[in-house]
């Protein structure tokens, strides 16, 4: 990975630097940096080429049995119901998680921006979820998404029948692919609801940012050439947020794909693993089942979709900044 | 000027209703805390108490109780560790340009966006090996470690506003690498600690995941205790948010005294900072 790095041009030293005799203070940024790198080397890098390995044992009981399994474990977590079902669930959880966080942070931060009062009261109303674990937030919500309760008892008092929330067992559409209904499962909402509450105060925080970063000039130049706040909106700010929002997008995404807590509390795997995620497959896979060899594997798949988002994001962070 | 008069009334309405959406979970944790095992009932959700009772909360805290001791002794060890790392890593990345110095921040960076569970199976292995298993020292030790990419982000981030002219004159006058960030960065580094502590101590205290895979009971932080207590076979609401209420107070407390600091850790996330 460090290779692709390596950049195409250093910028070269200064020339005084250079003639500069090595000294041990010319050391002391390595010597510093040494026991974060090993750490890392070993807690990150090393541990992730060792669940590599395990992924490719029969280390499936309690016993660590480290023989050579080849890919076995990964055709048998790729054909099995329950990673199929995760497959669908993720897709669909990231996909309609980031939208949500980019829609809802979008408007409340252009809300925000109208030159209001009480500004940072708004602000912290809407940041304060980022502040609570995750599953404090599972707890909460499935209280308050109790079929029988809560936010049905509300919708009730306006004649409207709410859904069974997480504990539908509905898909929309009913599409059968293979073993896998690829609808969207109903119970899934519920957890993006509760994710997007938790979690749309940073797209907004984010957006609120990029829109102060667009000259003013700019938008008068629009409302003096006529244009309509719509109009002003869709030519003039919403190009001005394409870096922030692939920001927003990134970032959104990594979490979704680390989304573990949330769904432990409020609503496990889910019946017909509905509402499961791969990380907690991972996690009663190895755990629960004693199935380390497929548990990495489970863990090896997680983390090369994570890597196929971040990898080029922070490269093209780094590389914009020189 | 009417136009601009409905504008603004509408953009104050829409505001209030969301404030009050993001509110309501708020409003339901607290007033079911309130009430006692016998006026909770699904049809009542969102009725106010007719008389507030601290029974729940005396209930959930006697059951939590212990677990925030377990929680405070790792979010403040490792909070301050984490912390102590990401200056030293940030101040050498920016005040000293070397070669492979973005390599090596490549390298660290990386590690803020790992799947924890890909490292979840060895981490368990070797906390073991090293007597660790089960134990707040141990948690110490892996949040430390998993917290120095962003504390290193956050650090960075922070020296590179400070203008390198000052370092300039002291390399002049002979003042060493340790001098300069004994004497000159860590004075100006109080808002850094105060950012990458407040994420941290946040993050720590939030975890789920390295909690219930690493401890056991009566080593489990609080996120462990609340689940526990939301998973076992009673279903209690009010004991339930009782104690979700109490398991937030810590960090919701540190947002609202500090709130502005805790949004620039946020914003650090986002990595460009």
């Amino acid at each position: 990975m460090a290779q692709e790095v390596l950049p195409t041009k250093i910028p070269k030293a200064p020339r005084a630097l250079k003639r500069r005799p090595k000294t041990w203070d010319s050391r002391m940024p390595w010597l510093t940096l040494l026991p974060s790198i090993v750490l890392l080397g070993v807690f990150v890098y090393g541990f992730i080429g060792w669940s590599g390995y395990v992924s490719l044992t029969n280390w499936n009981s309690f016993i660590p049995t480290l023989t050579w399994a080849g890919l076995k474990n990964y055709v048998t977590v790729l054909t099995s119901f329950r990673f199929q079902s995760d497959l669908r669930n993720i897709f669909y959880f990231t996909l309609l998680f980031i939208v949500g966080v980019l829609v809802v942070g979008l408007i409340l931060a252009l809300l925000i921006d109208q030159k209001i009062r009480a500004e940072s009261l708004f602000r912290s109303i809407f940041i304060f979820p980022m502040a609570i674990s995750f599953v404090v937030t599972g707890v909460i919500w499935s209280w308050l998404l109790n079929p029988t309760t809560g936010v049905n008892l509300i919708l009730k008092a306006f004649g409207i029948t709410g859904p069974q929330w997480f504990l539908s067992t509905r898909f929309v559409p009913p599409f059968h692919l293979g073993q896998i209904n690829i609808g969207v499962p109903i119970a899934l909402l519920a957890v993006v609801l509760a994710a997007v509450w938790q979690m749309s105060g940073f797209s907004m925080a984010v957006y609120l940012g990029g829109l102060r970063a667009i000259p003013d000039e700019l938008k008068e130049a629009a409302r003096m050439d006529g244009a309509s706040a719509w109009r002003t909106f869709w030519s003039i700010i919403f190009p001005n947020l394409k870096g922030t929002t692939a920001t927003i997008v990134v970032v959104e995404a990594a979490a979704s794909l680390k989304v573990f807590g949330l769904i432990y509390a409020m609503t496990g795997a889910g019946q017909d693993f509905s509402t499961d995620m791969p990380n907690l497959n991972m996690f009663q896979t190895t755990f629960s089942g004693d199935a380390f060899a497929q548990g990495a594997a489970i863990a090896i798949l997680i983390l090369i979709l994570m890597a196929a988002f971040t990898v080029p994001y922070v490269l093209s962070v780094l590389r914009g900044e020189r | 000027m009417v136009m601009r008069r409905v504008n603004r009334t509408l953009v104050y309405a829409a505001l209030i209703v969301a404030a009050i959406l993001y509110l309501l979970p708020v409003y339901v944790v607290v007033i079911t805390s309130l009430k006692s095992n016998a006026s909770v009932s699904l049809a009542q959700m969102w009725t106010f108490p007719t008389h507030a009772s601290l029974a729940s909360l005396r209930d959930a805290w006697a059951q939590l109780g212990p677990n925030f001791g377990n929680s405070f002794y790792l979010a403040i060890p490792a909070t301050i560790l984490s912390a102590s790392f990401g200056a030293l890593n940030g101040y050498a990345l920016t005040k000293w340009k070397f070669r492979g110095a973005n390599v090596l921040f490549f390298v660290i960076l990386m590690g803020l966006f790992i799947p924890y569970q890909s490292v979840l199976i060895p981490l368990l292995r070797v906390m073991d090996s090293l007597g660790l298993y089960n134990s707040i020292p141990g948690l110490i030790l892996v949040h430390t470690v998993y917290g120095i990419p962003i504390t290193t982000l956050i650090f960075r981030n922070f020296y590179s506003l400070i203008p390198d002219d000052i370092l300039e004159a002291a390399k002049i006058d002979g003042t060493g690498y340790w001098g300069i960030f004994r004497y000159i960065i860590l004075p100006l580094s109080m808002a850094g600690f105060v950012v990458a502590g407040i994420w941290q101590f946040t993050q720590i205290w939030n975890n789920f995941l390295f909690a219930v895979a690493l401890t056991n009971p009566p080593n489990q932080p609080v996120t462990v205790a609340l689940v526990n207590i939301a998973g076992s076979q009673t279903v209690q609401w009010n004991v339930q948010m009782a104690s979700a209420l109490l398991v937030s107070l810590p960090t919701l407390v540190v947002y609202i005294v500090l709130g502005k600091y805790f949004v620039r850790g946020l914003l650090a996330g986002a990595v460009k900072g």
